[in-house]
């Protein structure tokens, strides 16, 4: 799409802008917190103050950041390809399948530092896989790609339901899930981290999928803004037609973004399958892939700014279930509103306001939005 | 005798299991053929439904109930055409974030409002919509075969059944036959040429989308007030996304999509049937792979394996009048 809008300065573009649509949908959440009868300024408090009051507390809020980071990624790899993969929600359930299979194979014979590598390659083999039919579906046959990824998603959760009520499932248990894993297949936490700067921590499942979800993030830094393939990607992004005329392969760049995107989202399920749950439960993905779109859209995309969203989400998780404590009358759910608000005024609506910042802009520093090169076009 | 009972019975649980899909499918069509993508469709049916049990438990009302879900419905499709229309948002952005926040805030709302854990309270009887018993059902009961199908299938539903029912050649009425339909599809395929006759692209598209959130309220309301007698939270359950499939798979008419909507209404009611039963050929199916099958078709079909679903060409892309 070409840019209905002059230039902003870049702080204001990647700090303002982004800061003015997130207060907007935080006024907005405040609302519906005052239509159920609550204070939210002192919801608020309450939040941040679960988060990262306690020690316990930024574990648990870096414990579920680190499960957003790698969806979050994956939509943005995606994104940058200009490809809405809503799948990920299903690539990381398959993914943990993948998990399941090394952990259950291998758990009573190996040690975790063995088994680890395995599964991060299982899991991202498997999450790659459910994003390659979809895309070779839009590549070779033009299915929309944000239709069939939310078909595979359905599917993916039917063949696990079915795998988890059935063949992976012990015999003489109950609950739909794989057995525990042997310790073999428990991550080790990465607790001292925090409690080396004095904090005391009970006990949190943070663990060491938090570094690999931070060395993701720079990797995929590197492959987007410092590789070949990455620039083809963000060509492809901007203008399919300059691609094909630069000779970029439509079919091989379209595979390659999802396979990327779906090997991210299936890495996820590392995080809670192996560093806290120990067994592959039905639905443990529990919407992480939906919130990946809200936490992309909010970093704009990129690492860094993904990073800072999905901590500030992992605070809205942690900070939402001791709100869920404090007052009855908003549970988890809130954080649902707040994603879906977050979503709208960072995603749908990003461009509401800026016309009124560029034209606060334009009248302070004509220069700052460029506004002499513009004029002369009729602009 | 018993076989066939059994047939009809399946086919009266399609019937009330394609409701929704169908309201919520020509829902989607409204909006679709004017070139607006809507993966909402989903978030709109929760609220109504929230909304439509809730209003109606309050003002005891069965109408009044249907008439609260579908303003509230038309709202987020109003909030739907606000940023993709207005602010040419991405449509597919702006669908997902309806849809997240009707999930949490019917919980949240229902739980504050009514404190039964995002329950609405149980409808009482003139309060949701009750069965139509048409003339003589019950005396040709006992005749064989003719007798059974219009007892069961053709008498016996809920108002809001034949309102769905009869929305099918209206909807292609008002596509095929009328000045605003032929303008709708026009605007979906070309909103340039629309623009140049010198009517108002974003108008257009504002009211298929009205049309939308009128459907998808109905939808609502005849899962929380016919089906269920009360709302219950996330009681889509994906209906809206199957009501989507169905719309590719009926190829964006309004006819093909009651037959995508039986048909894939046939098959939720059928695996509820079996239950793992055997089948005479296939053996036992999984429940699983009969639930997934409406998505394994869509994909199919949008793979081009079976004749190929051409959606919209102006479809998802904002419309920018030339400067």
């Amino acid at each position: 799409m070409s840019t209905p809008y002059a230039k902003l300065p870049a702080w204001a573009d990647y700090g303002l802008i982004p800061l003015i649509n997130l207060s907007v949908a935080f006024i907005v959440a405040g609302f519906v917190v005052m239509l159920v009868g609550e204070n939210p300024f002192r919801a608020a408090v309450i939040l941040v103050e679960g988060a990262f009051g306690k020690g316990t507390g930024i574990a648990f809020t870096l414990f579920y950041a680190t499960t957003f980071i790698f969806t979050g990624l994956s939509v943005a790899v995606a994104a940058h390809c200009s490809l809405f993969n809503i799948g990920t929600e299903g690539q990381a359930y398959i993914g943990g399948l993948g998990i399941a299979l090394v952990c259950l194979s291998f758990d009573s014979v190996l040690p975790w530092w063995l088994i680890f590598p395995m599964a991060i390659v299982a899991a991202a083999a498997f999450g790659a896989l459910w994003g390659f039919i979809p895309a070779y579906l839009q590549a070779k046959r033009g299915s929309h790609i944000v239709i069939t990824t939310i078909m595979f998603n359905f599917i993916a959760a039917s063949v696990m339901v079915y795998l988890l009520v059935g063949p992976l499932k012990p015999v003489g248990s109950q609950a739909p899930q794989t057995r525990n894993f042997l310790a073999g297949a428990e991550l080790p936490k990465l607790n001292w981290m925090i409690e080396l700067f004095g904090a005391k921590i009970r006990s949190a499942p943070l663990n060491i999928c938090f570094l690999l979800a931070l060395a993701m993030a720079f990797l995929v830094w590197l492959l987007i803004w410092r590789t070949k393939l990455g620039y083809e990607m963000r060509t492809y992004g901007h203008s399919p037609k300059a691609a094909r005329y630069a000779g970029i392969s439509e079919t091989r760049i379209i595979l390659t973004a999802m396979m990327i995107s779906g090997a991210l989202a299936g890495m996820m399920a590392l995080n809670p399958v192996m560093g806290d749950q120990h067994n592959v439960a039905i639905d443990f993905v529990s919407g992480a892939g939906y919130v990946g779109i809200a936490v992309a859209l909010m970093g704009r995309l990129h690492p860094v700014g993904i990073v800072l969203a999905a901590i500030l989400f992992g605070m809205l998780y942690q900070g939402g279930a001791e709100l869920a404590f404090e007052m009855p009358a908003i549970s988890r759910d809130m954080i649902v509103i707040i994603q879906g608000l977050v979503i709208l005024f960072a995603g749908a609506l990003e461009h509401m306001f800026r016309p009124y910042i560029q034209a606060l802009f334009a009248s302070v520093s004509p220069k700052s939005v460029g506004m002499q090169a513009v004029k002369g076009k009729g602009a | 005798m018993d076989s066939f009972n059994a047939i009809v019975q399946v086919l009266d649980s399609t019937i009330r299991l394609s409701v929704p899909l169908l309201l919520a499918c020509l829902a989607g069509l409204y909006s679709e053929r004017a070139g607006i993508f809507d993966i909402g469709l989903e978030g709109k049916m929760l609220v109504g439904a929230f909304a439509g049990a809730a209003a109606a438990s309050v003002f005891h009302s069965a109408f009044i109930g249907l008439g609260t879900a579908v303003l509230i419905s038309v709202a987020f499709a109003m909030v739907h055409g606000f940023a993709s229309i207005t602010h040419r948002g991405n449509q597919i952005v702006s669908g997902v974030a309806i849809n997240f926040v009707a999930a949490g805030s019917t919980i949240i709302l229902g739980q504050a409002w009514f404190e039964q854990g995002g329950r609405t309270p149980a409808l009482q009887p003139g309060e949701r919509f009750e069965a139509i018993v048409w003339p003589g059902a019950e005396a040709v009961r006992n005749v064989p075969i003719l007798g059974p199908v219009y007892a069961e299938l053709i008498s016996g539903h809920s108002i809001l059944v034949y309102f769905a029912f009869a929305m099918v050649p209206f909807t292609w009425w008002v596509l095929f036959r009328t000045r605003f339909g032929l303008r709708m599809r026009a605007v979906g395929e070309n909103p340039a040429a629309v623009d140049t006759a010198g009517i108002s692209v974003a108008w257009l598209r504002y009211r298929a989308l009205i049309c939308t959130g009128i459907l998808t309220g109905v939808a609502g309301a005849y899962l929380s007030m016919v089906q269920n007698g009360g709302f219950v939270k996330d009681m889509t359950a994906g209906k809206g996304y199957i009501a989507l499939a169905a719309l590719i798979f009926a190829k964006w008419k309004p006819v093909n999509a009651m037959f995508a909507c039986l048909l894939f209404g046939f098959l939720d009611a059928a695996s509820i049937r079996l239950q793992g039963s055997p089948l005479p050929i296939l053996g036992k199916v999984p429940v699983q792979f009969m639930q997934a099958l409406p998505y394994v078709l869509t994909v199919i079909l949008l793979a081009g394996f079976i004749g190929k679903a051409i959606p919209p060409r102006a479809g998802g892309v904002p419309y920018v009048k030339e400067r």
